[in-house]
């Protein structure tokens, strides 16, 4: 089972990175944005599953580390004017760092007292966020963010935004499917009898976060660079509540569900926003139902019929 | 103390600190601030953790319920009767209903299910009845006076302070004690205590437990109405309100524990004297503090000063 993708899903990845790589050709503005924030969120939702699927503790507070990438980005770009390259491994490295400490204090608690934790550390930084105006711009944003020349226009950026998107999936993917990920799942499933096999739990899950928290910077800092700016809405809590709803959409025990969950939820809120102002009404509305019908979300859900099917030939 | 206040001046560079120790009428009007802030947000917690107490669910909804009673408030109080007390009334009604529904027709099929779900259908109730109140009343601001009978101010002595803010530290004691009274010495409230400690056992013993859910979520969600009702004066209505004061009550009543009464009590005077005098001394960053002190908290009791640790947690 380890390292191995199956021929279809392998089939299906390249697929779609295809005919991602294809959207620029379609020579509208719209569809190329659209389509670069739904890949920024989709590695936002798998990155948080590293916590929820894979080590099964719920982080309300997932959007902490998703603007610390961002803000970092953005400060060292334009403030500092650092150039594109130490800019964004700086950017990854302060995530890192950032959740490495939260980890330790959060992994100590586990369940109702670990989400809590998690929401007051991100409601810290959406503290800091806000208050500290000479640098992150506060209530107002960031705003005027100085992307590098060379990727400066939509479509040279969308491609470099693939390639780092494309490439922290595949990294992910592999951390999740090693010996690693698997120990990670024992620990979900059974964490007394995970210990007692000799897995050291709290490390395991120190791990999980970190990685979460990582790759979560990742998504920040390109979101803070297709959007020119940052804004504290990104630290608050709903957001990181919206991130956990687009993996529970998705599905929270496979690996590309929550992409899928990403993708869909994006889409309709677009779609939702032709027509009406009320998205949190849809939204909600959306969440009852899943919760009460469809609790594995749309990877579950396409199991359950894929199951059907086969049992009818 | 006339050299403290001139090192605090000249050397600290901290005004706020100095006026503070300068000057006792305003340091006594800052803790004045803190109590009356702290019992409006207390009343509006301890709503919040009856709740998780009996029913074990951190009810993100609970902010949007207070929004719901500071609208009511501005509606029946401001453009129909005039009367401030039957606003308060009508919101604390109007919350009760709001509950009944919610509980019977969402909440009570999520009881045995996994925290993150429950955490999830809250909040899907909080986007619901954020544009539900968005479709009602708009996103004006609103403002609500204070009742006619509470305009001036009263003279402490000290200073002069303001009658409607003495009024709000008087009620959140009696609130206070009208929780522990009723919790402690009524049968419904021994009923509700059982709840919490062994659901089938009082179920085995003929007591209808889904009844006592749906009364202990109406006591808390009336708690947000008239707390939304009463704060309405001065922080006035508007879209949004909600997903701040939620965080208000989760660092209350978790620096308070989980499910205690006098936690909650204890965890809004924190939260207010750390609001008010942190806001003197170190300006603009107010906000912060309170996160700080539940992260202290959540680090060293993550049970909450009052609560008590639950099996396998920490």
């Amino acid at each position: 089972m380890t390292g191995r993708m199956t021929r279809p899903v392998l089939a299906a990845c390249l697929t779609v990175l295809v005919l991602l790589a294809l959207v620029p050709l379609l020579e509208s503005n719209y569809l190329i944005d659209l389509f670069n924030e739904i890949m920024i969120y989709a590695l936002f939702a798998l990155s948080l599953n590293v916590i929820i699927g894979y080590s099964g503790n719920v982080s309300f507070g997932h959007a902490a580390y998703f603007a610390i990438g961002g803000y970092t980005m953005a400060i060292l770009l334009t403030t500092y004017e650092w150039s594109l390259l130490p800019a964004f491994v700086a950017a990854v490295a302060f995530s890192f760092a950032c959740s490495a400490v939260v980890a330790y204090f959060c992994t100590r608690l586990t369940d109702i007292y670990f989400a809590m934790l998690t929401l007051a550390f991100s409601m810290l930084v959406w503290g800091v966020a806000f208050k500290w105006r000479s640098m992150t711009g506060g209530d107002d944003g960031f705003v005027g963010v100085d992307v590098p020349a060379f990727i400066a226009e939509r479509v040279p950026f969308y491609y470099f935004s693939l390639v780092v998107i494309a490439s922290a999936v595949a990294v992910l993917w592999v951390i999740c499917h090693s010996a690693f990920g698997r120990a990670l799942l024992a620990v979900r499933e059974n964490p007394v009898r995970a210990g007692f096999v000799g897995i050291n739990t709290r490390l395991m899950r120190w791990w999980a976060f970190v990685v979460a928290g990582t790759f979560a910077g990742i998504a920040g800092a390109l979101f803070a660079m297709v959007h020119r700016g940052m804004y504290t809405e990104s630290a608050f809590w709903p957001e990181s509540a919206t991130v956990l709803i687009m993996t529970l959409l998705g599905g929270m025990y496979s690996f590309f569900g929550p992409a899928i969950g990403a993708a869909s939820l994006f889409l309709l809120e677009r779609l939702t926003n032709e027509y009406t102002e009320y998205w949190p009404l849809v939204l909600g509305t959306i969440l009852l139902a899943i919760l009460m019908f469809l609790p594995e979300g749309l990877a579950g859900l396409a199991q359950a019929v894929r199951r059907q099917i086969l049992r009818g030939r | 103390m006339d050299s403290l206040i001139q090192f605090v001046q000249q050397d600290l560079g901290n005004p706020g600190l100095a006026a503070l120790l300068s000057n006792p009428s305003f340091a006594f009007i800052q803790l004045m601030n803190s109590f009356s802030q702290a019992m409006n947000l207390f009343i509006i917690a301890a709503g919040l953790s009856l709740i998780f107490g009996v029913l074990r669910v951190i009810n993100f909804a609970h902010g949007a319920f207070y929004m719901f009673g500071a609208y009511i408030v501005y509606s029946v109080a401001q453009e129909w009767t005039g009367n401030f007390w039957l606003g308060v009334a009508a919101a604390g009604l109007g919350l009760a209903v709001m509950a009944v529904v919610i509980e019977r027709g969402l909440f009570q099929y999520i009881y045995d299910k996994e925290h993150l779900m429950q955490l999830l259908l809250t909040f899907a109730v909080v986007l619901i009845l954020s544009d539900v109140a968005k479709i009602i009343w708009g996103t004006d601001q609103y403002s609500v006076s204070y009742p006619q009978s509470m305009k001036g101010a009263v003279d402490l002595g000290v200073t002069f302070y303001p009658t409607y803010r003495l009024f709000l530290i008087v009620v959140g004691p009696a609130i206070a004690i009208g929780l522990w009274l009723f919790t402690e010495r009524t049968r419904f409230g021994r009923l509700t205590r059982a709840a919490t400690q062994d659901r089938e056992m009082l179920s085995a013993l003929g007591v209808n437990v889904p009844i006592i859910y749906t009364g202990v979520f109406i006591l808390g969600s009336v708690l947000a109405g008239i707390g939304g009702g009463l704060a309405a004066p001065f922080n006035s209505p508007t879209p949004g309100m909600d997903a701040t004061i939620i965080v208000d009550c989760f660092v209350i009543v978790i620096v308070g524990g989980l499910g205690s009464i006098w936690g909650s009590f204890i965890g809004a005077i924190i939260y207010g004297l750390v609001f008010n005098y942190g806001s003197v001394i170190v300006p603009n960053w107010q906000d912060v503090f309170p996160f700080l002190i539940l992260l202290a908290v959540l680090l060293i009791r993550p049970w909450g000063l009052f609560g008590k640790p639950e099996g396998g947690n920490a």
